[in-house]
């Protein structure tokens, strides 16, 4: 009662907060909202527009999997997290899911106990470089200041490729990707190092971007995918589900335009049919409705469509898909059958 | 008398000359430039390298603000308009204007209740700063928090009414028992207090739509705002706590004297950073699930106790210059402990400490920019975060982070100014 009144009204959303640790599906739908952990910003993958609504890759994740459980692609409260405090808001039960380009590791699947339920994004860590140094590969970086972000995987795949190659570095830490920027345009580090896809924005937010290479070597994997916390295997389900529902359809050739008419009764294509739930009972399965796929796709269209619309050629970005196609492409993306 | 000189001598000037301007070399803006700028050969050189620097920064900032972009959606299109010149792209503020100012969540409908509560604080401080204005402003002064309160975060009125009624109750029972000894006052005020706040749930939960405002959630708040909030939060919360730790630690009591020396001790040997991850991180552990403890308060908290320690020991500072001959004649006099402190000490002591006193509170108020650190969205968090990673404005930095320094510089340098104004105010003493 005391709180009620002291605290009540600061507190309307965050009574959401921390939930417990089994049931995480029962809570999000008791909740009527998912609590997505995203980044405080990376372009492309999560930034709040001018309106202040959440755009981009990653946060498309998070509106599938809420669509999917609770029928509505805006129920998510996007809870923002940095390099240094996402582990602990995921364990600790603030948020339910995190998709904010984190590398699926060994340590943080095991040791971190978290629960890697897939991967949307392959990405590597590759290397950018002024023209002007005449660097052509990323061997000859031997004394080289490196920009580099703290608390994440690059740094020590930095360390490690340095050290098999024997070169020397000087590291330059820094904590966000766009304070990176004016330091390396500044030429307070001769090279800046992420994840290419990071290198890619970067440089495509340049005055010059032509005046910047990026290296062709690619010295790490960098698999980045939504996570959930260990020990709950249902949620784990329907998170992974849910990414997986939106990779099919793009394989499956469903998209947001033509899904209303795909999903009025069953068609030709079985593996469809028990997608979009027009036929067999995948989504009791999961504890979730027939339609929840639909609903999942529908949110922001399949995979392609939401890397087309966030990252892809047409973007100031301007990704390829590369290893981010599906497996009949070339790609790596490759789901288990819906079945 | 001789009539030596009665006769008129031809020599003697018998009317006044008119007075002549002094000469260009010794008056006017010439000998000003003279003794000033070149008065000698070694200050004539450093004038002149001063003027080629100042024409420097001058001729290199001036295209950047006269070129200026202030229409455009995105920093491409500043670019394609520019065409190569040199010229900001002012843009950025513009568009996220509001963003800067109430965070990307606040609803921006609500936009105007914020923006009184901002303009009330100017009459609600206005008392306490100036004591010449009429005192029964300061009725506003002390509704303001609980107005403000529910202006910024909606809900029903009712909830910070309650809280004031709460707190006017114990200070009636807190008078009511004080003259029969000051310790059962204190805690006869707190239990009542408690009492009417703990039942006060039984009326605000079934009128929870009373004369409601859209409730907004303290993690919507953000921008300029949050500084705002925090900042004066933080400085009127710290103050009196401040005076309080500092009368402590030279209380006779020992045991109230070594809670108040290891509080200070222990918050001034931890970077403030360290509690605001305690606040936002640990904390979350410790609390059992389901326990929503708001955000915002516990960054209240920590960071109210983090400048209560340091303004302690300025106080503290304020007291020792004190004679002791103060303490003793207001004995003499007759004055209890707390009639002494309230009208011969403290007031001595708060006016030796007034610049430090003001020095804590720029640097707090200037230090709320940390809770970016914990993904709160202030000025800075908004500026690092959502808006350097938008598509659009990736890469703008100059003009963003002007606009922050534009927007703390006037307040950090208005609280110094009014200092001195009130250093000069108090001068009373001997110097």
């Amino acid at each position: 009662m005391k709180k009620s009144v002291f605290f009540g009204a600061m507190t309307v959303a965050a009574l959401a907060a921390g939930a417990a640790a089994a049931g995480t599906l029962d809570d999000v739908k008791a909740r009527g909202k998912l609590n997505c952990g995203v980044t405080t910003g990376l372009v492309g993958f999560a930034a709040p527009d001018a309106n202040g609504e959440w755009q981009g890759f990653d946060v498309g994740v998070c509106r599938a999997v809420a669509a999917a459980v609770l029928g509505d692609p805006s129920a998510v409260e996007f809870v923002p997290t940095t390099g240094k405090t996402r582990f602990t808001a995921l364990a600790s039960g603030e948020i339910d899911m995190l998709a904010r380009n984190t590398t699926w590791t060994f340590s943080r699947d095991v040791d971190l106990k978290f629960e890697f339920v897939g991967v949307n994004y392959y990405d590597g860590q590759g290397f950018m470089v002024p023209k002007a140094l005449g660097v052509s590969s990323a061997k000859e970086l031997d004394g080289a200041t490196v920009c580099i972000q703290t608390g994440t995987t690059t740094e020590l795949n930095l360390a490690d490729y340095f050290r098999t190659n024997n070169i020397s570095y000087e590291p330059v830490p820094i904590e966000t990707n766009a304070e990176a920027q004016p330091l390396y345009l500044e030429g307070a580090c001769d090279v800046y190092t992420t994840d290419a896809s990071g290198l890619a924005a970067t440089r495509a937010a340049f005055e010059n971007p032509g005046d910047h290479v990026v290296l062709p070597e690619i010295i790490s994997k960098e698999p980045l995918g939504p996570l959930v916390r260990h020990g709950d295997s249902e949620w784990g389900d329907v998170v992974r589900w849910s990414l997986n529902a939106l990779i099919a359809a793009e394989e499956l050739g469903v998209t947001s335009a033509n899904i209303g008419e795909m999903s009025m009764a069953a068609g030709d294509n079985p593996e469809i049919n028990r997608l979009l739930g027009t036929e067999g009972t995948l989504g009791e399965m999961l504890g979730l409705s027939a339609d929840w796929a639909k609903n999942a796709i529908m949110a922001g269209g399949n995979y392609g469509e939401i890397f087309e619309k966030n990252i892809g050629e047409n973007t100031p970005i301007g990704l390829g898909r590369g290893l981010n196609a599906q497996w009949t492409d070339g790609g790596l993306l490759y789901v288990p059958p819906f079945r | 008398m001789s009539d030596t000189n009665t006769t008129p001598v031809a020599f003697v000037r018998d009317a006044m000359l008119p007075e002549q301007a002094a000469p260009i070399t010794a008056a006017g803006p010439l000998a000003w430039i003279k003794k000033n700028l070149f008065d000698g050969w070694f200050n004539s050189i450093l004038t002149i390298v001063a003027i080629y620097f100042i024409y420097l920064i001058v001729s290199g900032a001036f295209p950047w603000f006269y070129n200026g972009v202030w229409t455009t959606d995105s920093l491409a299109e500043c670019r394609e308009i520019l065409q190569g010149k040199t010229g900001g792209c002012f843009s950025v503020l513009t568009e996220r204007w509001p963003q800067l100012l109430f965070g990307f969540k606040y609803p921006s409908e609500e936009y105007w209740r914020p923006t009184i509560a901002f303009f009330a604080l100017f009459v609600a401080v206005a008392p306490v700063l100036f004591n010449k204005l009429p005192r029964k402003l300061l009725i506003v002064t002390a509704i303001f928090p609980f107005a403000a309160f529910w202006l910024i975060w909606g809900g029903s009125i009712l909830v910070p009414i309650m809280v004031a009624v709460g707190l006017i109750v114990g200070y009636v029972v807190f008078t009511r028992l004080v003259y029969q000894s000051s310790a059962m006052g204190m805690i006869g005020g707190l239990v009542a207090t408690v009492a009417v706040w703990m039942l006060s749930g039984y009326i605000t939960d079934p009128l929870s739509g009373f004369l409601a405002l859209e409730p907004v959630p303290s993690r919507d708040m953000g921008g300029f705002m949050l500084n705002f909030i925090l900042g004066v939060t933080c400085v009127s919360l710290s103050l009196p706590l401040g005076i309080l730790l500092a009368l402590g630690r030279q209380s006779d009591m020992l045991i109230i004297k070594w809670i108040c020396v290891v509080f200070i001790e222990f918050i001034r040997g931890v970077p403030l950073i360290t509690l605001l991850f305690v606040a936002n991180v640990v904390l979350g552990y410790f609390l059992p699930p389901g326990t929503n403890f708001d955000l915002i308060l516990r960054v209240i908290i920590m960071i109210t106790m983090f400048s209560a320690a340091y303004i302690a020991e300025v106080v503290r500072g304020g007291l020792a210059a004190l004679p002791k001959g103060q303490a003793e004649a207001a004995g003499s006099l007759g004055l209890d402990y707390a009639q002494s402190m309230r009208l011969i000490i403290l007031p001595q002591a708060l006016k030796i400490s007034i610049p430090g006193i003001v020095n804590v509170a720029v640097g707090l108020f200037k230090d709320t920019v940390l809770v970016s650190v914990i993904s709160m969205f202030d000025l800075v968090g908004m500026i690092r975060g959502p808006i350097l990673a938008s598509t659009e404005w990736n890469g703008v930095y100059w003009e963003l982070w002007l606009a922050a320094v534009l927007f703390f510089f006037p307040i950090c340098y208005g609280i110094s100014q009014y200092s001195q104004w009130l250093e000069r105010q108090l001068a009373t003493g001997h110097r």
